[in-house]
């Protein structure tokens, strides 16, 4: 797959157990930045009911919508069990220290690890 | 490549990589972060082996340490014999947090797959079957490689060879075995007890003959008038035999009930048509020929066997039985733990962390003795199966300590409850409320003004508030007189009752009775998750449905609805309740680590503590966050990362994610230049809505965030700083008009409103925190619903703490009167600040003051001057740095990114 990688900024423009919103052509991304330094993308809409998930808090590889606590793991945007659904995922990658987006989401389901 | 590890990023290679704690503990300005890592790291195992009263810690299987957690290819074996409830609930357990780790082999000498046994009793009512009881399919096994043999008992433990080998041959080797045989009835030794016909109750086979025998005999005998007895006999009535109770006590349920709760049980179970038999004793039991009816055993041989035809009693006395149901009790089942040498006294014999005297061997449920008691009830085997499978995945934290219990009858349409020490004694008060007309009957038995135990009877929807006040040894003295009648007699802080005072009418309730207001869960949809997800505890339905989930005022409610749909003791709560489930500690005891261990960051704190997550979760950051900045006020780094979006953002989020501004306008009081500039900024920024607050402020809604810096930029020239509307923190001072104007105020309340806003604001607390100044009684600051609330009179000042509006509303209890306003600044920074050190993080001061007692408030901040000044004092050095104005410092620049997007085009 072809992606058009753009370049959004340095890693370390992005909290550490947090994110930082990227407003792009299509629409709001939430970048996030885990404990360890992975990066990951997803809309930044929770798929209940639309609260910003760059807002809430990072934890592990999740993160938890600000507006009613519904946890969505970062690496398929599948929300946490019980919980149903899903928010869509765009690839990433961090080289030199610079961070790139894509902004062809991935395909459901699959980690996005294994689409960079 | 997205996820990655970068070791070209311009940290310090070293504090990416090498622990992202090693990074931040350089970052925060700590004396103690010149450790080296290892002092770091070598500090909290040494507390641990400390912590943990293991004589066999020192002795790791070898194979645990051969075979590490990246060793996927040699896998260590895990051998369970018992496919009951508490063997099965440490697998799941063990799966949850270690799924990789063992190969695992389950034996069970029934032939069926797990199921809930607790639920025989309605099997054998009729009211549900053999197949809604089953807890882990056959499937399920298969799905998580779990080998499984049923029928097949395991005969022999050889412990050198490390197999185990059942009665047809078959073998496993483990290295590492969990032993769950459970129990067996105690049989009584009198003559006839291996006739055909009499029976135990404690498995499905049990169950079958009895449900067999009723379709082909007349009269049954029930020897026990125990929990299983009563519910055996109910049953069995309920096939249409003619039952009768036979019991050696003075009164039934004796272990459970005190004689008037036991008489009135009686009564209503006579009515349903029982006989009882009672402080009789069983001689002998006799047999014949068979007398009536075909032979039971269908599939048996044709041998004719003798069957009991009746039972005799030592004063000579005999009645006639075609089915004897031994339920005198139950023994732990440690035949094959004795076979194997294991140490065994009435029961198989563990320490706190599950593990019997062979370190390879761990052991729960009923075969086991714990500090010399064996638990028959399921709650207590859950926690042990928790325990047990923490150190079956390598975890090495959990500890048990042993579980309170408290008692259900499954026999529908008899409530009954009772816990902890109900017979009262020396030294204990009782409380009773008896009503026989009404079949209701309630005592409580208090020590110290604490909660020591209770027997409900007829009315049990009490039963789990009691059970936590119990839990929580909670001073009761101050609601000591409405104690009896129950929680929602207390008009309390929204911790929990419900709108029903009768489990009866809860279940009565239509399904389509809205059960959580906040989440829209009604009745059905609880009981349907319940049934379908097999849920067990309060936190399953939560997680399902959301139940409770939010402001926790149905907690009651909900629990009565699991109670009565799984049946028994499922919902009753733990023992001891962690902060979440990242960690086995509770709130108290993380607190006092924190201050003792000197530990001044999150990540030190989780790993001193064994933290079960790499960094926590929305529980428990938060909480620690504000545990380590209430602990160190002058060197803590807050960690904005830790704190729910509305500090960080220092506003309120709202539905669309923009946020509201409400700038603090002290004691309520504004003037025409203050009201210009905010007229001004909400213009300029084209702010859609305003609205006055019930605090008396000014709020601004619709607020984009990468508007807010610019927006606190004017409002900070205007002389305005943050009104903190959005934290756990001092949110407004309301007054009322007072001396200055009002006809009939008696100080000056506004501005005494102003001097205690100037002293609180800027500081963070566990819950939002609000204060009230009333110039007269008249109170129309209504400063008896505050947290801390002033109320003037003319000899001076009532101070009133712990009320609050919201979902129940609750109204404050005098805490002292005082005359001058110096004695109010010093006890509100007092109050304040026991309750910043002692309150749980997210507990109002309402609930608060219920836990802890306000006797004890008054101890701390009333009858003890110095300490009364030693906590304002720490309030006063807290509040130095809290009161730097956060919109100040964000208009200036600080947390920049926390604002601005980053803009990318195509």
């Amino acid at each position: 797959m072809n992606e058009n990688w753009l370049e959004i900024g340095h890693l370390e423009d992005i909290p550490r157990q947090g994110a930082r919103v990227i407003k792009t052509p299509a629409g709001e991304i939430a970048v996030f930045r885990t404990v360890d330094d992975e990066v990951f993308a997803l809309r930044d809409k929770c798929p209940h009911k639309g609260g910003p998930l760059s807002q809430g808090i990072v934890h592990g590889k999740k993160v938890a919508c600000p507006l009613h606590d519904w946890k969505i793991n970062l690496d398929t945007g599948l929300a946490v069990a019980p919980d149903v659904g899903c928010a869509a995922r765009y690839p990433v990658k961090v080289e030199n220290g610079q961070v790139s987006l894509s902004l062809t989401p991935s395909s459901a389901g699959i980690p996005a690890g294994e689409l960079a | 490549m997205a996820s990655m590890n970068n070791p070209h990023a311009p940290l310090p290679p070293e504090g990416a990589q090498s622990a992202p704690s090693g990074g931040r503990a350089a970052r925060i300005n700590d004396p103690h972060a010149s450790l080296p890592p290892e002092g770091a790291q070598s500090a909290p195992s040494g507390g641990r082996a400390a912590r943990i009263n293991d004589p066999h810690a020192s002795l790791p299987p070898e194979g645990a340490q051969s075979a590490p957690s990246g060793g996927r290819a040699a896998r260590m074996k895990l051998v369970l014999v018992g496919n009951g409830m508490a063997g099965m609930r440490t697998l799941e357990e063990l799966l949850k947090s270690a799924p990789d780790l063992y190969d695992i082999t389950v034996f069970g000498d029934e032939p069926h797959p797990n199921y809930n046994r607790i639920m025989l009793s309605p099997v054998l009512a009729g009211e549900q079957t053999v197949e809604q009881i089953i807890l882990n399919p056959r499937d399920w096994y298969a799905e998580n490689g779990i080998t499984l043999h049923t029928g097949k008992k395991i005969v022999k433990i050889d412990r050198k060879r490390r197999f185990v080998e059942a009665d047809d041959g078959t073998r496993a080797d483990y290295d590492r075995m969990l032993l769950a045989t459970g129990s067996k009835p105690f049989v009584l030794p009198v003559p006839g007890a291996d006739l055909a016909g009499v029976v135990g109750f404690r498995d499905i086979a049990d169950v079958d003959a009895m449900i067999d025998a009723s379709a082909n005999y007349k009269h049954a005998v029930v020897i026990g008038g125990g929990l299983l007895g009563l519910e055996a006999a109910n049953g069995l009535k309920l096939r249409g035999m003619e039952v009768s109770v036979v019991h050696i006590g003075d009164w039934l349920l004796e272990r459970q009930l005190d004689e008037p709760a036991a008489r009135l049980l009686q009564k209503s179970l006579e009515e349903k048509g029982l006989k009882f038999l009672l402080k009789k004793q069983t001689a002998e039991i006799s047999g014949g020929s068979l007398t009536s009816g075909p032979s039971p055993d269908g599939g048996g041989v044709g041998e004719r066997e003798q069957r009991v035809h009746s039972v005799k009693f030592k004063d000579g006395e005999e009645i006639p039985a075609d089915l004897v149901v031994m339920a005198v009790g139950i023994r732990p089942n440690t035949a094959l733990a004795e076979s194997a040498g294991l140490y065994c006294n009435r029961g198989l014999v563990v320490n706190d962390t599950m593990q019997t005297y062979d370190p390879r061997i761990y052991a729960v449920g009923e075969c086991v003795s714990h500090r010399g008691i064996a638990y028959g009830l399921v709650a207590p085997l859950f926690e042990q199966a928790k325990v047990c499978a923490n150190h079956l995945a390598e975890h090495g934290v959990a500890q048990y300590g042993g579980s309170m219990t408290s008692t259900k009858l499954k026999v529908t349409g008899i409530d009954l409850f009772s816990a902890g020490n109900f017979m009262g004694g020396k030294g204990l008060e009782e409380i009773v409320f008896q009503d026989v007309g009404r079949g209701s009957y309630k005592k409580l038995v208090l020590k110290d003004n604490k909660l020591a135990g209770a027997v409900l009877y007829g009315d049990t929807l009490d039963g789990t508030w009691y059970f936590e006040l119990m839990r929580d040894a909670t001073d009761v003295s101050d609601f000591r007189d409405k104690l009896l009648f129950g929680r929602h007699h207390l008009g309390d802080s929204g911790a929990g009752g419900g709108a029903g005072d009768e489990l009866s009418r809860v279940m009565a309730l239509p399904d389509t009775t809205e059960i959580c207001g906040c989440n829209g869960v009604c009745k059905g949809d609880i009981i349907k998750a319940v049934r379908e997800k097999k849920l067990f505890t309060l936190d399953e339905v939560r997680a399902h449905t959301k139940a409770s989930g939010s402001c926790g005022s149905c907690t009651g409610l909900v629990e009565t609805i699991l109670a009565a749909t799984v049946g028994g003791d499922y919902s009753v709560a733990p023992s001891k309740k962690p902060l979440c489930n990242c960690t086995e500690y509770t709130h108290d005891e993380v607190r006092s680590a924190i201050v003792e261990n000197k530990l001044k960051s999150l990540p030190e704190t989780m790993r001193f503590m064994d933290w079960k997550t790499p960094d926590g979760c929305t529980k428990c950051r938060p909480a620690l966050n504000y545990y380590l900045l209430c602990a160190w006020p002058t060197e803590y780094q807050d960690d904005a990362q830790s704190r729910y979006i509305n500090e960080r953002a220092h506003g309120n989020i709202q539905k669309d994610g923009s946020y509201s501004v409400v700038p603090r306008m002290w004691g309520g009081l504004t003037n025409p230049k203050e009201l210009r500039a905010i007229a001004d900024v909400a213009e300029k920024f084209n702010v859609p809505q305003m609205k006055v607050t019930g605090g008396q402020r000014i709020d601004l809604f619709g607020i984009k965030k990468e508007d807010l810096p610019a927006m606190w930029k004017d409002l900070s020239d205007a002389g305005f700083v943050s009104g903190h509307a959005y934290g756990k923190a001092l949110r407004t001072v309301k007054t009322c008009v007072g001396s200055e104007w009002c006809r009939f105020g008696t100080q000056d309340s506004t501005g005494l409103g102003v001097k205690l806003e100037q002293l609180t604001w800027g500081s963070w607390m566990p819950h939002k925190y609000k204060l009230a100044v009333s110039g007269c009684p008249r109170n129309c600051a209504e400063a008896t619903i505050k947290d801390f609330g002033v109320v003037c009179v003319d000899s001076g000042y009532e101070l009133h703490v712990g009320g609050n509006g919201g979902i129940k509303v609750r109204v404050t209890d005098l805490l002292t009167k005082v005359e001058t306003e110096e004695q109010v600044m010093e006890y509100t920074a007092a109050f304040a600040q026991l309750y910043r050190e002692e309150a749980h993080y997210l507990e109002r001061t309402a609930p608060w003051v219920e836990r802890v007692g306000l006797a004890h408030i008054k101890s701390k901040v009333v009858e003890d001057e110095a300490n009364r000044k030693v906590l304002a004092e720490r309030f006063a050095i807290s509040q130095k740095p809290a009161q730097v104005d956060p919109w100040k410092a964000r208009a200036e620049g600080e947390q920049k990114h926390e604002f601005t997007p980053i803009t990318v085009s195509a």
